[in-house]
């Protein structure tokens, strides 16, 4: 099976400023696949560079086999949803899903049945007619989706389409692209800087920054297993502890701290004694308890804590200046009268430490 | 660096491929029939004049030299200084430096006050002071004309409430023709002060009333140097025009009150011109409005750096 | 709010603003009113009346004025034509072409004609004609005007361009609209204001000028600036300020017409 995406050593620079620098992946048929990063990774460059807005300076780009980085955009069979939406303005709703078509050489009767269609598809019955300016930002983005699937694109782009959206409305469409993408089975490509929209959604994720791929991955495995220290902080909360192996066994390793405690972590390669990087243990794999539970922990002071409704997130202070942020349920909170100042035991769940070599 | 993000790309380029075949016409034409007419008036500049208009083409720094001194009828007499034509320089940029100040006087304190308007009447007070700016500048001057002549209205109506005895002779006065740069070019004063005093952030009013600056002091201090751009643009837009204008003088003054404009047309009209005579005067005004322009440029560059 | 205390406000600026429009108004005031003179003599007022406009359509002079009048409004809408053809496709090329060696050059020959003044313009296109042996007469009258007519044209189109979002013309190109196309059914409507007050501005222009035309009109053809300018040389007369009146009010039908259009034109858009 070809891949609906293949990218092989593309580059991009504008200027002196490198946007993209060799990134190599494929993207499969009928996926829905996220670029995910903060500003200025070169995700949006990348989507653009897929539908056709920028030149590659190097690399190639296949589309189902076939290459396409040569091709003006209005050749290729991809369609974009734009982070603005950018809606005709002197056309209504109709005319802007049916604009495709049309270019496209189709028959009227065609047009008219294929909107149609589309209208329904984003449930847009009573707008046909009107312009873009008389819809609100969730309309809009009905009418964006609508257009850009009308003519049947082998790939969708998406660059971060829900970002105009305030929060209850951009949670609706998170659940309605996902069912858009499974009833059409159009593979499509996501751009967003928000971790929350990419997890929920993806089947994969690529985490992007400075114009490279940092891991791609399930957003499990992402979540769990980040491949460097960049995607373990930029995906979720974590701690990020400096540490250095002492022993290793395979990908086990047993590592010490600053501050001369040992504990043992889940590393991504085979490493040896001495490699030296960051053990990241999730807020939420750790367990603050008075007094000493069974196997690892760390001694540490309570500092502060936040209330934060369902859980309540502390601040464990180690020794020399060490701190760990720690989060729990409230219903296992209740159960101890935990004080700032109060000596504390911290433990850590099974498997949760990863050692990520610097 | 946004270009990663799409949203901060400042250049667009959706065209670039065809924008050689898109600028192709623009610089064929002003470049055919603007460019390199004013290149052939320089060259004009240097040649020998006909006595019935045109030229010979022969080299020579005669109109040059016409300018500054008087060599008698026939050339051969010692060089003395000529004064009239340096007079009529000089008076043209006075008169242009007059009614640039007129204008600012008169165009600040409306362009300020038309900007501090509530949204839904400035648009019409903008669009009050805009029209004239769209009504023929020679309509304009004919009117002028018409007001102020010795039996016009204005002194009609002066003699009737009895503040003068006398109608007054402002026509072919060079107040007269100060007054008509001053009613030709104001709105291009009022316009781009409107449009930074517009910009302007208030709050930064504000600030300095609270820091206990007096009002004026304010307007002095803080907002002056804030819109000086527009104020600069607004007297480049005035004295521009001014310096080279035509109808004002040619209408409302008489042989004292000779600008650059009429010297120049002068050179071409009928069969008493000399052209070369005509394109030196043209070249020595447009080298003067050049190096205006290009003070403005680097003021401009200044102060975005 | 009390007045003494708006940090905006400053005693006497309304009164300026007030003898400034006082100034713009009074004269052309002065001279429609005067226009409705039944009186031959320009000083004294003889009742109201039309005659002056009669006179204007049916008088002596009146053949001389429709021709006059033809002249100019052809020349203005053929050179408003191609210049806000030019000018649009200019705008489009400096505005949407990306950053290219040249563009500030680009620039400065698109604004030459308003940066020289217009009586050296008036000079250099002079010599040039008769350098070449052009034949003064409409032709050359329609050239000159085209060239002065062009930036004037361009400002409000690459405003308007300026404003408007690359995003629509990519989202057509991605929607398989080629180059053409794009503009043709994208790009073109959105920018349509800004064309629009371009044409009108050029128009008026072109409408406008004297100086040039008066320079390079050749023998025996006039436009309407340049035959009221020859009318006036004799004296002003009632006649020339009916019809000054007419043209006075047609350029004020425009710039209402160009104003509302801009308007429109500012409507919000949905992504703007």
């Amino acid at each position: 099976m070809t891949s609906a995406i293949a990218l092989k050593g593309v580059r991009k620079d504008f200027g002196t400023f490198t946007a993209l620098s060799d990134v190599s992946f494929d993207i499969k048929d009928n996926e829905f696949f996220t670029l995910l990063g903060p500003s200025g990774c070169g995700k949006t460059t990348l989507l653009r560079l897929i539908a056709g807005f920028e030149d590659t300076t190097a690399g190639t780009i296949h589309l189902y086999g076939e290459e396409i980085e040569n091709l003006p955009p209005n050749k290729r069979p991809v369609n974009t949803v734009f982070q603005n939406y950018a809606l005709f303005p002197h056309m209504n709703v109709a005319e802007n899903i049916g604009f495709a078509l049309r270019m496209l050489g189709w028959t009227k009767a065609d047009i008219t049945l294929r909107v149609a269609e589309m209208v329904e598809m984003v449930q847009l019955g009573q707008f046909v007619h009107r312009k873009p300016s008389q819809l609100s930002g969730g309309q809009q983005q009905r009418v964006a989706l609508a257009r850009a699937m009308a003519p049947k694109p082998k790939v969708l782009l998406l660059d971060e389409p829900l970002s105009a959206l305030d929060l209850k409305l951009r949670q609706e469409m998170r659940t309605e692209l996902k069912r858009l993408q499974r009833e059409t089975g159009i593979t499509f490509i996501f751009v967003t800087h928000d971790q929350e929209e990419a997890l929920s959604m993806s089947d994969r994720i690529a985490v992007m920054s400075s114009g490279a791929v940092q891991q791609i991955g399930s957003p499990n495995q992402i979540y769990e297993n980040p491949a460097n220290r960049f995607v373990a902080d930029f995906i979720g909360e974590t701690n990020l502890i400096a540490s250095r192996v002492d022993s290793a066994d395979g990908m086990h390793v047993v590592c010490s701290l600053a501050d001369g405690e040992v504990l043992t972590a889940l590393a991504n390669s085979p490493l040896g004694p001495g490699s030296t990087g960051v053990v990241s243990i999730r807020p939420e794999s750790l367990t603050v308890t008075k007094t000493a539970p069974k196997g690892e922990s760390l001694r540490g002071t309570l500092g502060d804590a936040v209330y934060l409704g369902t859980d309540t997130q502390y601040t464990v202070l180690l020794a020399k200046e060490l701190t760990l942020k720690v989060r729990m349920q409230n219903q296992f909170v209740a159960s101890q009268a935990l004080k700032q100042g109060d000596p504390v035991f911290v433990s850590i769940a099974d498997g949760a430490a990863r050692f990520l070599v610097d | 660096m946004a270009a990663g993000t799409g949203s901060g790309r400042t250049v667009s380029a959706t065209f670039s491929p065809v924008r050689g075949w898109l600028l192709l016409p623009s610089w064929l034409v002003i470049g055919i029939f603007l460019l390199v007419p004013v290149l052939l008036m320089l060259v004009y500049s240097f040649l020998t004049k006909e006595f019935r208009g045109g030229v010979i083409w022969e080299f020579s720094l005669a109109a040059y030299d016409q300018f500054v001194f008087d060599r008698g009828l026939f050339g051969d007499d010692p060089p003395q200084i000529e004064w009239a034509y340096i007079t009529i320089f000089v008076r043209s940029i006075l008169q242009a430096l007059g009614a640039t100040v007129l204008c600012l006087l008169i165009g600040f304190p409306t362009a300020y006050f038309i900007a501090t308007r509530p949204a839904n009447t400035r648009a019409i007070w903008l669009f009050l002071v805009t029209i004239p700016y769209w009504v023929n500048l020679l309509i304009r001057t004919v009117s002028m004309k018409f007001l102020i002549r010795d039996n016009g209205p204005l002194n009609e109506a002066l003699l009737a409430i009895g503040v003068i005895d006398a109608p007054l002779q402002l026509i072919n006065t060079n107040f007269a023709v100060q007054l008509g740069l001053f009613y030709s070019y104001l709105p291009f004063m009022v316009l781009p002060i409107y449009a930074s005093v517009e910009r302007y952030n208030f709050a930064l009013s504000e600030a300095a009333s609270d820091l206990y600056a007096p009002k004026w002091t304010i307007l002095r201090s803080i907002l002056l140097p804030v819109v000086k751009p527009g104020i600069i643009a607004g007297c480049i837009l005035v004295f521009v025009p001014s310096l080279g204008a035509f109808l004002a003088p040619d209408l409302l003054g008489g042989a004292k009150t000779f600008m650059i404009g009429s010297l120049i047309e002068e050179q071409f009209k009928g069969n008493a011109g000399n052209w070369p005579f005509g394109a030196a005067a043209s070249m020595i005004l447009l080298s003067m409005v050049l190096v205006v322009l290009l003070f403005y440029a680097r003021a401009q560059s200044r102060e975005q750096t | 709010m009390n007045r003494r205390f708006d940090i905006k406000h400053y005693q006497g600026f309304l009164a300026i603003t007030c003898l400034c429009l006082f100034i713009l108004y009074a004269p052309l005031i002065i001279v429609m009113i005067y226009s409705f003179n039944d009186s031959a003599s320009i000083t004294n007022w003889g009742g109201f009346s039309l005659r002056w406009y009669a006179d204007v359509f049916t008088g002596p002079e009146s053949e001389k004025f429709k021709l006059a009048a033809w002249n100019s409004l052809s020349i203005a809408v053929m050179a408003a034509t191609v210049a806000t053809t030019v000018a649009t496709a200019g705008a489009i090329g400096m505005i949407r072409g990306g950053q290219f060696r040249g563009k500030s050059a680009s620039f400065a020959l698109i604004s030459l004609p308003i940066m020289v003044p217009e009586i050296v313009t008036a000079v250099a296109t002079l010599i040039f004609f008769s350098t070449i042996g052009f034949k003064l007469g409409t032709l050359s009258i329609l050239v000159a005007h085209i060239v002065f007519c062009i930036p004037f044209a361009y400002l409000p189109i690459s405003a308007r361009l300026q404003g408007i979002e690359a995003s629509y013309e990519e989202a057509a190109q991605d929607l398989y609209a080629d180059r053409w196309r794009t503009f043709r059914y994208v790009l073109m409507p959105i920018m349509w204001p800004g064309i629009l007050s371009g044409f009108l501005l050029a128009f008026i222009i072109s409408l406008d000028d004297f100086i040039i035309t008066n320079f390079i009109k050749g023998a025996g053809i006039e436009t309407l600036p340049t035959a009221i300018f020859g009318s006036v040389k004799q004296g002003i007369k009632p006649n020339i300020m009916a019809l000054s009146t007419l043209l006075l009010l047609f350029s004020i039908a425009l710039v209402t017409l160009s104003y509302f259009i801009g308007k429109r034109g500012q409507e919000p858009h949905p992504t703007d």
